[in-house]
């Protein structure tokens, strides 16, 4: 596998970096890492980035979770990317309607670095 | 067949939640902090100088509160982020009102069909211990007491309705 560049979007910078290590914790190689705070956040990084994957909260100011998958259909640089939520809504409705809108995985916090390998390394392989 | 809301409103005193809440919290600090808590040591009292509050609505309101000592919060972030105590700076009060969304979550998710019908508030963090909470609610507080690294820990949940 390649190096990818990968965006966290979440509104604690603790849980971005705890994301980050979980990542590298898994073995994906990183060459960049971009952060956002919220979805708005996100959507200005890829304004001007592409990146290989993009990992989301759900419950963020400003611009949640499920409003920023949304929008990433109309942004050139996220075409492809997979998006997996990591995110406290752990319910099965939560969960549909995050694949429903262009999720392509889902990991309920808290969370292990394997739970990290198990839902990312598949996505990555199939755009690689 | 009753709605979760009739069976949330049948069941006052929300007692049976209690264990919930501590496996809630148990699986917070093991998969987050990689650390076991223990049993609450009654003989041990510190002053518990700061707070952590995510507010729960929808089919179940109410506040889920984490109270500690400060210098167990900067423990918690320091094990969060992989760092040494002395390095967390600023960052501990996200940390710690990471902690207390994490078991919020949690425990929302192991009540059955109540998950998609609670959201929770962004955390709220308070430092210092002078301060009274008033509910204006007459339902229970629920609470759990544990022992993070000898330190002790309170989650309560505070039921509104």
């Amino acid at each position: 596998m390649n190096s990818i560049r990968a965006l966290i979007v979440d509104d604690s910078s603790v849980m971005r970096k705890i994301v980050e290590r979980s990542l590298r914790q898994a073995g994906i190689e990183i060459s960049q890492v971009f952060e956002a705070g919220n979805g708005a956040e996100g959507l200005a990084v890829l304004a001007e980035n592409r990146v290989d994957l993009i990992l989301c909260d759900i419950n963020m100011p400003v611009m949640d979770g499920l409003a920023f998958v949304k929008a990433l259909a109309g942004v050139a640089n996220a075409k492809g990317t997979p998006v997996v939520m990591i995110t406290t809504e752990g319910s099965e409705a939560h969960v549909v309607q995050a694949l429903s809108v262009g999720a392509r995985g889902y990991i309920r916090k808290p969370f292990t670095p394997d739970q990290v390998k198990e839902h990312v390394i598949p996505l990555l392989a199939v755009n690689a | 067949m009753k709605t979760t809301s009739e069976l949330l409103a049948d069941n006052h005193s929300h007692q049976d939640w209690v264990p919930m809440i501590e496996v809630a919290v148990r699986e917070v600090f093991e998969l987050m902090l990689h650390c076991k808590l223990a049993v609450a040591d009654p003989a041990v009292e510190e002053a518990l100088d700061i707070t952590s509050m995510v507010g729960l609505a929808g089919q179940l309101c109410g506040v889920m509160s984490l109270r500690c000592t400060a210098k167990a919060a900067t423990l918690m972030a320091s094990k969060m982020l992989g760092v040494e105590p002395d390095k967390v700076g600023a960052e501990m009060c996200d940390a710690f009102g990471e902690v207390c969304n994490m078991i919020a979550g949690n425990f929302k998710n192991k009540i059955v069909g109540l998950g998609e019908g609670c959201m929770l508030s962004v955390p709220t963090v308070i430092t210092g211990n002078d301060y009274s909470l008033h509910s204006l609610s007459d339902a229970p507080t629920l609470e759990v007491r544990l022992q993070f690294e000898g330190a002790p820990i309170v989650i309560s949940l505070q039921v509104h309705s």
